[in-house]
């Protein structure tokens, strides 16, 4: 059987872009590799606490949204 | 034609091979003899015993629920025929020991170093444990560690697979 010009470039796209994929450095992390992902200095919040009272001193200081999702008109009196 | 006698071998290995690495435990598969995993520590005769095999860390904050849990069930559990084989997969050695001392249990526990057996069961969660029969099948299949729920199914499990006859 003879591929014909058009498969032929289909074909090579196709493994081309597997090649691509391959090079691309992604990896899924198993479960039982996740021994540095799962430390506490890997997390973007590690004290929600500490966070949540930041926040409220620079919405009500600052009288702006915040970086954080936060809102207020600077009173500090909407919590 | 050249191209094609060229590409194809590579399309297979980029493609077909990944496809075919895993080779997960699931239920009613056979446990493979785990002496051949070159694990760190004294394993337990699980031939002819109600096996609960669980693959833990000390990083992962379920398994530390889980172990007194454990405990109790070695407790209740293994003159009856229960054998628990605790699996660290944990990268260092005194990470393991640091957790094994803090939770003070006394059953079984050893060290997947080479992470060898827990790629061949493929765990999806940690913790992850699975139940085997007297006759060395894979029976049930915990992914993760759920509380009393948890608690409640290993022991309708171990129970069931106890009353059964070799």
């Amino acid at each position: 059987m003879r591929l014909t010009r058009t498969s032929q470039s289909i074909f090579r796209a196709i493994l081309i872009g597997g090649l691509l994929a391959l090079t691309s450095g992604c990896v899924t992390v198993k479960p039982w590799q996740r021994e540095e992902l799962a430390d506490a200095i890997m997390q973007p919040d590690r004290n929600p606490m500490q966070s949540a009272q930041i926040d409220h001193v620079y919405f009500s200081r600052e009288a702006a949204s915040g970086g954080r999702t936060v809102g207020g008109g600077g009173c500090g009196c909407n919590n | 034609m050249m191209c094609r006698k060229i590409f194809l071998p590579i399309a297979l290995v980029i493609f077909v091979l990944p496809s075919l690495s895993g080779a997960d435990f699931k239920k009613g598969d056979k446990l493979p003899d785990l002496a051949s995993f070159k694990l760190e520590g004294p394993l337990p005769k699980v031939e002819g015993q109600v096996v609960l095999l669980d693959f833990w860390a000390s990083w992962c904050d379920p398994c530390k629920a889980s172990f007194p849990e454990m405990e109790k069930l070695h407790k209740a559990f293994a003159a009856r025929g229960l054998t628990i084989v605790a699996v660290s997969v944990d990268e260092k050695q005194e990470n393991m020991q640091r957790f094994v001392k803090s939770t003070n249990v006394s059953f079984p526990i050893v060290r997947d170093a080479q992470q060898k057996l827990v790629a061949s069961a493929d765990v999806k969660a940690m913790p992850t444990s699975f139940m085997i029969d007297r006759a060395g099948k894979i029976r049930f299949v915990h992914a993760g560690f759920h509380g009393d729920q948890t608690i409640k199914e290993y022991r309708q499990e171990i129970e069931q697979l106890l009353s059964e006859k070799n």
